[in-house]
């Protein structure tokens, strides 16, 4: 299917430029961390406490960083103007979408499962017992970050004010997500922990939503 | 799907107009390029020309009017080649990186064959493992023209081809259009005066604030056509 083997070979020149840089996950790392240890240190949290604060505080940190790793997905491709030799080459415009949105995961997700440590050893919270399912509720948080932050990301590097443009719309967008991974993090991370699948439900829709929507509409998104 | 065919295409502009804001880049333009005719477009900075191609490339959508694509089958698209002011390359990877995935992306059979013999004509083959950001502007703009070439278009697009070229490297560009135009491809290229990629044009073309000021397939009034729109 050309669709899929375009996205593996664009995934992969997306892997092959953060691996040569390092510029995205070095930026969304510093940043996540500065946020944990600072928090850590003003607020000096018992582990209940912890376990109440922590998980909003996580993606909080998790949101701006996301908003800085998503900031450059499409403005690089101005540089050079490669966004119009990718839709000259590529069959479906999509591809190039899919490609990005993989990488953005991929990048959200290491980040904050490497930083998940740090925030544990800081805020004396166990994460090891549910870490599966932390990872899962992270998967469907980052897809759905990622899936928005793409297409605003598309849009946004067009406009003129273009660095301001992603947070504004990011940040409301990102409302229905926040909010289930927050809910479903604070769960797994109580003295019970549960996987809340109402939560988990809510941020399910939400990405099939918003991936359909970007399958539909997206090739509007690329055009000057 | 529709498929994409390296035959040679024309194209139709039939009232095409495009707008930026207030600002008019093209204005009721109606033109038909045959399958196989080699195009020089000429005219001052801002008259329209890197439009007219993009339109043509189908990267930018008219405001108003049609484009058609003549030479082809119903439901077949042209394969196209486009070089534009920028140079289309991923300066974080390497020449052959950067063939090689433009080719795989294409759906080229044997891309790694196909980088490899690009990379020999324009003389890059030793240069293949550097990263693009290491290269001058003229072994960008080689580079950027094998990637245009990569799969054999039918219709080749060339925004001011001869940018940052050495003479060297414009004899090889030279060398290259004629070889194309020869075969039958159809070239559509922008330039500056004339110069000796502009002679190679079987029909030569002005725009002038975004309309057709003149048009002619006519060599001896070419040189009138050039007149004034060198850089």
């Amino acid at each position: 299917m050309p669709l899929l083997s375009n996205t593996a070979v664009l995934l992969r020149k997306e892997l092959q430029s953060e691996y040569r840089s390092h510029e995205l996950l070095t930026t969304a790392s510093v940043f996540i961390l500065i946020v944990i240890v600072l928090f850590s240190f003003t607020f000096d949290p018992t582990s209940a406490e912890s376990r109440q604060f922590g998980p909003g505080l996580l993606w909080l940190a998790f949101l701006f960083s996301a908003s800085l790793m998503l900031q450059p997905c499409f403005l690089k491709e101005r540089t050079n103007d490669t966004l119009s030799a990718l839709r000259l080459a590529v069959s479906d415009p999509f591809a190039i979408f899919l490609a990005k949105l993989c990488a953005n995961t991929i990048f959200l997700l290491v980040t904050e499962l490497l930083l998940l440590f740090v925030f544990a050893v800081f805020y004396n919270v166990a994460v090891l017992s549910v870490f599966p399912k932390l990872a899962l509720v992270f998967f469907l948080g980052s897809l759905g970050i990622a899936t928005t932050g793409t297409a605003l990301s598309a849009i946004s590097s067009q406009a003129r004010m273009r660095e301001v443009l992603l947070p504004l719309l990011l940040m409301p967008l990102l409302v229905p997500v926040l909010i289930p991974s927050t809910e479903a993090t604070k769960a797994l991370l109580e003295a019970e922990p549960t996987l809340r699948w109402d939560w988990l439900g809510i941020l399910i829709a939400f990405d099939v939503v918003f991936l359909t929507a970007l399958w539909l509409f997206g090739e509007y998104l690329l055009e000057e | 799907m529709s498929q994409r065919i390296g035959r040679p295409a024309g194209f139709k502009f039939n009232n095409i107009e495009k707008r930026f804001g207030t600002l008019y880049a093209l204005r009721r333009v109606s033109l038909e390029i045959a399958p196989g005719e080699c195009v020089a477009v000429t005219g001052r900075n801002g008259s329209g020309k890197t439009t007219l191609l993009r339109i043509a490339s189908q990267l930018t959508r008219p405001t108003r009017g049609d484009l058609n694509f003549s030479g082809l089958s119903d439901g077949d698209v042209p394969s196209i080649g486009y070089v534009s002011h920028a140079v289309m390359l991923y300066d974080e990877l390497t020449a052959e990186e950067n063939l090689l995935m433009f080719a795989r992306l294409m759906g080229i059979p044997k891309p790694e064959k196909r980088a490899v013999t690009l990379l020999e004509a324009t003389d890059l083959a030793s240069r293949a493992k550097s990263l693009v950001r290491t290269f001058s502007r003229g072994m960008k703009q080689r580079l950027a023209i094998a990637r245009a070439l990569l799969q054999e278009p039918g219709l080749l697009l060339l925004d001011e081809p001869g940018t940052g070229l050495d003479t060297e490297s414009m004899a090889w560009l030279v060398n290259t259009v004629r070889g194309l135009r020869d075969e039958g491809r159809t070239i559509v290229m922008s330039v500056h005066g004339e110069s000796a990629l502009s002679q190679l044009a079987t029909r030569a073309m002005r725009l002038d604030a975004g309309v057709v000021f003149a048009d002619t397939r006519s060599g001896a009034t070419f040189q009138a056509v050039f007149a004034g729109t060198e850089a």
